[in-house]
């Protein structure tokens, strides 16, 4: 998440702080070639197959999808990123500002999409992303793919491909880097 | 980011710099296929406008509706300020039919900020007042300056800006000034005696009756335009006077910078303060300032109506430890839940 957002959002004083790790960098990149393989396997090859990163953290997920993918199927896998500030259904009741560019350059129209991001929650992020992606053309299928799916779920939606499913309680966060797959909190300074 | 935008100085160096960055993201809406988002839905913008516009007016009107936000249209000359209503009912009264923000112009300075006294919940937009203040149009002249350095937000920094014109009855020069010296750039004030104000201490600017002695090192030329309407005329021995000494002729046009950015606020006078052919210069950017004014000032409603909560948070309140957005999960390191 951009900088920007994150000083907004976070109260003054207030740190993450990590209990424990769940994934390793390895643990990630097993996940990721796994992943690759399902969306192959379920769509046929990469015909007219578009990866889309939800900015940020889905982006650079989105982006070794795209690698992996090409990689395999010697073919060039197109990747954008989405950002779904402007779709939120929660503008006006929390911090909502824009954390990159949108960045899709093709009609999406007739492609299945796969949108990945980072960490499912509450589906509100996906839900917004849906929206933002009808602006595009009308995809002829839309999957969803996520690094990690921690549950409490607020929207009935279901991910396609996922790298871990990782139990948590409502107040605990999710962080995924390039280290691997982090599980800690909030606390005061 | 402030409840109201009055004038530059209620955003700072970093809301400055905010604006921008968040205008780079409405201007990739701009050049979509379908450019309107949902964001401002449900939510209505008054614009009031007690002085002639056509810019600034359809600007704001076409950034509420790109984010879907309703616009009601106030137009002095056609209302019951003609029947003898004052203007404090005629605002209160426009706020009573449930509005979210109101766009106000009015020739009189510090009516923006007496109007924020007299609405109980809108945010106001100062959309020029008197000679006082006109944000976003230096907020979009920033842009467009960044835009030409790549985005780049530390490039105003030692940037040598000059005003040339009528600074004495402008309020964009008042708060052009403002914004590039807050961001660090070099300003340099360019116009005849009579046209300066009669201070400009705690400025932070320069000031020079010679415009030809500081063209040409100049990054940015920002051209304010003769506004005879508030008397300027009567400053000058003659509008040809002026552009012998102060316009932007063919000759001169070829002594600036060739990278040198020349700007103007509109409505431009072709002929006073700048030759025909020259306005149709590469260097010359009218167009795409009114293209950015767009994005600028969907950046500016969405700040101030989108982000409610963004002051409180950004204090030393936390916010609620269960709510049913994903709210905690935006903090440091975790990932917003999809």
């Amino acid at each position: 998440m951009a900088e920007r957002e994150r000083n907004h959002a976070r109260p003054r004083g207030v740190v993450f702080l990590p209990k424990a790790q769940v994934m390793s960098a390895e643990d990630v990149n097993r996940a990721v070639t796994r992943m690759a393989h399902e969306i192959v396997e379920r769509n046929h090859g990469v015909d007219d197959l578009v990866l889309i990163g939800l900015q940020t953290g889905g982006v650079p997920i989105a982006e070794r999808l795209a690698a992996t993918l090409s990689a395999l199927e010697h073919a060039d896998v197109p990747c954008g990123s989405l950002d779904v500030a402007f779709y939120r259904d929660d503008i006006g009741l929390r911090p909502v500002l824009p954390e990159a560019v949108t960045d899709i350059r093709m009609d999406l129209t007739g492609r299945t999409v796969v949108m990945v991001d980072d960490v499912l929650f509450t589906g509100r992020t996906v839900r917004a992303a849906l929206n933002a992606l009808g602006e595009f053309g009308r995809a002829q299928m839309v999957q969803l793919a996520v690094m990690v799916d921690r549950g409490h779920r607020e929207l009935p939606i279901r991910p396609d491909y996922v790298g871990k499913n990782l139990p948590t309680s409502r107040d605990e966060l999710v962080d995924v880097s390039e280290a691997g797959v982090m599980l800690g909190g909030l606390v005061s300074k | 980011m402030t409840r109201h935008l009055l004038d530059i100085d209620d955003l700072g160096a970093d809301g400055i710099t905010e604006v921008l960055q968040v205008t780079d993201s409405f201007a990739e809406v701009a050049r979509r296929a379908i450019p309107k988002v949902p964001t401002l839905r449900g939510k209505t913008v008054a614009t009031l406008f007690f002085e002639d516009s056509t810019r600034t007016r359809i600007s704001f009107e076409t950034a509420a509706k790109r984010m879907s936000a309703d616009v009601l249209s106030f137009a002095a000359g056609s209302s019951s300020l003609k029947k003898g209503e004052s203007l404090r009912d005629t605002i209160e009264t426009i706020e009573a039919m449930g509005i979210d923000a109101v766009i106000i112009r009015h020739p009189s300075s510090g009516v923006a900020l007496q109007a924020t006294r007299w609405l109980s919940d809108s945010a106001v937009v100062n959309a020029g007042d008197g000679w006082h203040a006109h944000p976003t149009q230096a907020l979009l002249d920033l842009y467009t300056v960044r835009e030409l350095h790549d985005g780049d937000d530390g490039c105003f920094r030692g940037l040598r800006v000059v005003i040339v014109g009528d600074v004495r009855h402008s309020r964009v020069a008042r708060s052009q000034v403002a914004a590039y010296v807050a961001m660090g750039a070099r300003v340099t004030l360019a116009a005849p005696a009579t046209l300066m104000p009669p201070s400009v201490e705690g400025w932070g600017v320069d000031a020079t009756n010679d415009l030809d002695e500081v063209l040409a090192e100049a990054d940015v030329v920002s051209l304010l335009r003769i506004q005879e309407e508030r008397g300027s005329g009567a400053f000058l021995p003659s509008l040809r006077e002026y552009t012998a000494e102060f316009g932007l002729t063919a000759d001169r046009a070829h002594r600036i910078r060739p990278d040198a950015v020349v700007l103007h606020p509109g409505p431009m006078v072709r002929g006073v303060e700048i030759a025909s052919d020259v306005a149709d210069l590469p260097n010359v950017h009218v167009t795409r300032q009114v293209a950015n004014g767009v994005a600028v000032r969907m950046a500016v409603l969405f700040l101030l109506l989108g982000s409610g909560e963004t002051s409180r948070a950004a204090g030393d309140v936390p916010p609620p430890p269960a709510p049913t957005h994903a709210g905690p999960t935006t903090a440091n390191g975790g990932s917003r839940g999809s």
